[in-house]
């Protein structure tokens, strides 16, 4: 057999090995075998001598050659392993994606502080700021501040909880307006969120409720004002382009005083039980603040008007979630409060 | 106030439908509550009259009768006790149809043909029972449609007045509205006065002239005790919502609700003397007309006789000289009574009349005279008499000073400009007179009804409303450019919610006024305040803590099958210090049940103290360490006295936090341990302003110590002491490790501390260190009795 038959049968032979390797260790005794510093294609080189000198160049290329090609399948089948490998690695780790993770589990807030929080950023954005205020109340402020007199008829509708002759709990938080009118200058932008109390109790009254009353002072506020800051209100806290109305009523600390009624959310003004098929929902009330209200928190009516409004959170909430009972809002049933996770 | 659409529209009838009507009236602030039919929607149903009456042949209480109706006579089989020979009745023919399902036939009744059925009130919808046939007038037209005669083709329309419109509380005042909104014509009928026939009279002394300046009497002698009110009178009364009671009362009730003027009738025969305007003497008794006797105070107005209190004015007669049965002679009254003097003595004895809710909103002070006509006229047509001349006793009526309006404030505040025509027309058709006027203002005189009315605002406020709120302006406000004010190291609670939410925490909203009980076994001794009026006793007094709505949340979810809550509130607590009562916004937590949710992974373990601190932690943004917020062992009586800790900053306690004390925890029923903390978020919510340290480019080293020391020796008290011994260099200690058990002697603790160590500008030598930690070991040493472990 000729030196290059001998080579080229060692190398297929190497080839067929090679390719035959499984694991990357046996890819290595392969490779020492063949090219380690005694392997049998190194051991060629070494042979060179006993050729005649003019059959060596071409001899020395060709062992040159199909140590390049072993390498080079040496090379590719490791690539190979190794891959194969890795994959099985993955393989092995993989883990079922659908089970549930690890968590603290869902808190989450109370529907009533869902909507003043909703309101509130309406408002803040309009550069009103968020005033709060104590509970329990005095006469004064509750009632005289606000032109409702001892024995005024309009107590009548407020029923209201006491604690003595003059201590009360408040009945809406313009209370909380007047405590700002007397120790601010305007102009005043604010909106008072809170809680409110009335001694009432049946399917569409809690004892308890929730209010946010608004007020704007400043020069030359007018109705027209108010109606446009209502309906403008309205529409963003809805995000619906609703019809307002604002129909003549009577509160003692506004005049003009106005009733707003909103297209029915749930119908879109048909009729339906929620609008007690009028096709209007009452959403809230206001007007502009009445020049003796103001006059009393040392405000000249003559210089500043104010717009003031009170929307009844509760009502909001309960619309804007499709709660169909009110009291449902104060008993703190998990299976209820977690629908608004 | 419930009125009679029909009778309104015989003062004022505009060309609009019955709803056009109710919502023009609603878009006036008069708002419509509801409309109701006076009458069920029969058919077939004409005045008949009873020619004759005889016993049917075969049953007893039963009665054959031939009917006319106009055109024939027919043969009517009637039960009713009152039938009887010339009788007018409503007679309901073949074919009439009284229900959905109920439509008349011709019948046989225990063998006698029936040829249709004679009515009562209740058959026709006019009353909710009746005793008997409905007797018609004895001129009532034979034939003609029952629904005519009777003007049943009417709408009962309840309308919801605001406490300002006393004024409409009539259906004169309800007419002037509606003619001002329409534009229409008002037809006030003619009340001419009616000549005494007899002289007699009662003297009338006006001694409280504040409170009454205005008392118009007569006497009407020999009236007929036993008319009944004719059927018309009854009906009016009855489409407005009143009973009809005698002639005297439903005559006096015609008044009011027709000119809005209350009236009242005395048995003349029952006063001694003459009569007195005064106000009651302190602790004087009346018993009134309902039966019940109250006690006066002094500020209640009275009609009094020379002997006694008769009546309280303006709001009832008293029973002693009340009009009865047997009642031939009457005394008639017709006053005015200042608004202030009977405003919430009503209300006060837990009463409200008719009367008593028009004169607190105000009575036209012109009008006891016309009304006084009214009756009078009214009451000989029915019950005859003879009546006196009228009694006058007045004194000076304040009326309300003129009122300037000017052009530029009803601009200002409406945000457009009413043409002049307008302003006056609307004005005008309210009754407000103009007095004088120049191009910038006119100057308008108040109408003796409008109480409601005194201000220029007032003026504005009636042109806005006539005009129409929907046709004025939109616009919008001015905007003030001013930026707010953020405060940055005040954190807002809406981010301590947030917080509170990620880490799992369910917000509830529970009522502010609490069970006594459960409020004195949480409240730890702190004075709460009682409501005077509660609505029920367990939501009686004020919360002094914001436990007792978490574990009221509680019992509510556990008792539907919840078996882990994470809960937080926040509002305020009210405490009561000495004279002066503390509103403090707290914020307070609750954790019961599993630490976690169940997870396959987890070991599910029941939360305790050290969930809810590290909650506490996070949420009050603590570092793990060199915090100013300190816990130190505390007690409260609700809480477990070895699981307690007042939360504190320097000498400020910003909270409390333990386990629910176990014997509370069984009384209460729950099943396994509660842990509840509670924040003064006022008092928490500052927080520093973030001011940054250079970072050491040096390596840090890291040092172990496991001592073993007393139980009762704190973890925090030997943190400190590490501190203070080890300076600058120390930049961290934590405590990886604690362990009671084998090789630990009973009564001991092993604690397992990890030291970090950093020098700003070089690099700690071994030694250095080393020597520290030694030095911490003999400090710990002699103060705590350290080993190392």
């Amino acid at each position: 057999m000729s030196f290059m038959d001998a080579l080229a049968t060692l190398t297929q032979q190497a080839l067929t090995a090679i390719n035959g390797a499984n694991t990357v260790e046996v890819l290595e005794q392969l490779r020492v075998e063949y090219l380690g510093k005694k392997g049998s294609l190194t051991e060629q080189l070494k042979s060179l001598g006993a050729l005649p000198a003019e059959q060596r160049p071409a001899a020395g290329a060709a062992i040159n050659a199909a140590k390049v090609q072993v390498q080079d399948a040496i090379a590719v089948r490791r690539d190979l392993l190794e891959q194969q490998e890795a994959a099985r690695q993955l393989a092995s780790e993989r883990v079922d994606v659908t089970l549930p993770g690890r968590s603290l589990g869902l808190g989450g807030l109370h529907p009533v502080t869902r909507t003043i929080q909703r309101i509130e950023d309406i408002f803040t954005r309009a550069g009103f700021q968020t005033v709060e205020g104590p509970e329990v109340e005095d006469d004064y402020h509750n009632f005289e501040a606000l032109n409702i007199p001892a024995h005024h008829p309009a107590r009548a509708m407020h029923d209201t909880f006491y604690f003595d002759a003059t201590t009360l709990l408040r009945t809406h938080t313009s209370t909380v307006q007047v405590r700002t009118m007397e120790t601010s200058k305007p102009p005043i932008r604010i909106i008072c969120p809170g809680r409110v109390y009335r001694c009432d109790s049946d399917v569409t009254h809690t004892p308890m409720f929730h209010q946010v009353e608004g007020l704007l002072i400043d020069e030359r506020v007018s109705f027209a004002d108010l109606k446009g800051l209502i309906a403008q209100f309205l529409q963003a806290f809805f995000e619906a382009d609703l019809q307002v109305r604002f129909r003549p009523s009577y509160f003692p600390f506004t005049e003009p005083s106005a009733e707003v009624d909103v297209q029915c959310v749930a119908c879109g003004g048909s009729g339906c039980r929620v609008c007690k098929q009028t096709g209007w929902l009452e959403i809230m009330g206001c007007g502009m603040v009445h020049p003796k209200v103001l006059a009393m928190s040392n405000i000249d009516p003559d210089k500043y008007t104010g717009l003031a409004f009170g929307m009844g959170v509760d009502r909001l909430t309960m619309l804007r979630y499709n709660i169909k009972d009110l009291r449902m809002l104060f008993e703190n049933d998990l299976r209820f409060l977690r629908q608004f996770h | 106030m419930k009125f009679s659409e029909q009778w309104l529209r015989t003062w004022v009838n505009p060309a609009l439908s019955s709803e056009q009507l109710q919502k023009q009236l609603t878009m006036a602030g008069l708002e419509i509550e509801g409309v109701g039919a006076v009458a069920n929607a029969f058919t077939n149903v004409v005045v008949g009259e009873v020619l004759s009456v005889t016993k049917h042949p075969d049953a007893d209480k039963l009665n054959v009768c031939v009917v006319s109706d106009g055109a024939e006579q027919l043969q009517v089989v009637c039960g009713a006790a009152n039938v009887r020979q010339g009788l007018r009745i409503p007679f309901a023919k073949i074919g009439a149809k009284l229900g959905p399902d109920f439509v008349i036939k011709r019948a046989k009744l225990r063998g006698v043909e029936s040829n249709g059925m004679l009515c009562s009130a209740a058959e026709l919808g006019l009353a909710e029972s009746a005793d008997g046939l409905l007797e018609l007038s004895d001129t009532a037209p034979v034939g003609i449609s029952i629904r005519e005669h009777l003007l049943l083709d009417d709408s009962m329309i309840e309308v919801n007045l605001t406490p300002n419109r006393g004024d409409c509380l009539s259906i004169r005042g309800l007419a002037r509205e509606v003619g001002v909104l329409s534009r229409t014509a008002v037809t006030v009928p003619t009340i001419p006065p009616i000549a005494a026939t007899i002289t007699d009279r009662l003297g009338v002394s006006l001694q409280a002239t504040a409170g009454c300046p205005r008392y118009l009497g007569r006497v009407i002698r020999n009236i007929n005790p036993d008319v009944e009110s004719p059927l018309w009178l009854q009906e009016k009364l009855r489409r407005c919502g009143l009973r009809s009671i005698d002639p005297v009362v439903d005559v006096t009730n015609y008044v009011l609700l027709e000119l809005g003027q209350p009236m009242h009738a005395f048995d003349y025969q029952a006063l001694n003397g003459s009569i007195i305007v005064r106000m009651a003497r302190e602790g004087e008794q009346l018993t009134l007309l309902d039966g019940k006797t109250v006690t006066l105070t002094a500020d209640t107005l009275v009609i009094a006789d020379e002997e006694q209190a008769l009546a309280m004015a303006g709001v009832m007669g008293g029973k002693a000289s009340a009009v009865s049965a047997r009642t031939t002679d009457i005394f008639l009254e017709s006053a005015f009574f200042n608004p202030l003097t009977i405003a919430g003595r009503a209300r006060r004895l837990g009463m409200h009349t008719d009367a008593g809710h028009r004169y607190e909103r105000g009575v036209d002070y012109n009008l006891p005279a016309v009304a006084m006509e009214r009756a009078t006229a009214l009451l000989l047509e029915i019950v005859g008499g003879q009546p006196g001349p009228v009694t006058v006793a007045e004194a000076e009526i304040k009326a309300v000073a003129p009122i300037t309006l000017r052009k530029s404030k009803i601009a200002a505040l409406l945000g457009t400009q009413l043409a002049d025509v307008d302003v006056e027309e609307i004005l005008a058709r309210l009754g407000f007179e103009l007095q004088s006027k120049t191009p910038a203002q006119w100057v308008y005189a108040v109408p003796s009804w409008r109480f409601d009315v005194s201000l220029e605002v007032d003026l504005i406020e009636e042109l806005a409303r006539v005009w129409g709120y929907d046709r004025l302006p939109v616009t919008t406000a001015p905007a003030s450019f001013g930026l707010l004010a953020q405060h940055e190291q005040q954190i807002p609670l809406r981010q301590w919610r947030r917080h509170l939410v990620a880490l799992g925490y369910q917000e509830v909203v529970s009522y502010s006024f609490v069970d006594p009980e459960l409020e004195a076994a949480l409240g730890g001794g702190q004075a709460a305040l009682a409501l005077s009026n509660p609505i029920s006793q367990d939501m009686s007094v004020m919360r002094t803590n914001m436990w007792s709505g978490l574990i009221t949340a509680l019992k509510h979810n556990q008792n539907r099958q919840q078996t882990r809550l994470k809960l937080f509130e926040s509002g305020l607590t009210f405490v009561k210090q000495g004279n002066s009562l503390e509103q403090t916004l707290k914020v307070g937590l609750l954790l019961w049940g599993a630490a976690k949710p169940a997870q396959w992974a987890a070991q599910s373990t029941a939360v305790d103290f050290f969930d809810l601190k590290g909650d506490l932690e996070s949420a009050l943004a603590l570092p793990a360490w060199l915090s100013t917020v300190s816990f130190e062992p505390g007690s409260h009586p609700a809480l477990h006295p070895g699981q307690t800790a007042l939360i504190k900053q320097g000498q400020i306690v910003l909270g409390i936090i333990g386990a629910l004390h176990p014997s509370l925890q069984m009384a209460l029923d729950i099943p396994g341990k509660v842990y509840v903390a509670e924040i003064d978020f006022g008092k928490a919510r500052s927080q520093a302003l973030p001011q940054t340290k250079e970072l050491s480019r040096f390596p840090m080293v890291r040092r172990d110590l496991a001592l073993i020391i007393a139980d009762e020796v704190s973890a925090a008290a030997l943190l400190q002491e590490v501190q203070n011994v080890s300076g600058s260099e120390l930049q961290d200690c934590m405590i990886f490790d604690l362990y009671h058990g084998q090789h630990i002697e009973k009564g001991k603790k092993s604690l397992a501390l990890g030291l970090t160590f950093q020098h700003a500008s070089r690099t700690l030598a071994d030694e250095e260190i080393n020597q520290i930690i030694d030095s911490c070991i003999k400090a710990l040493q002699v103060k705590f009795k350290a080993e190392l472990r």
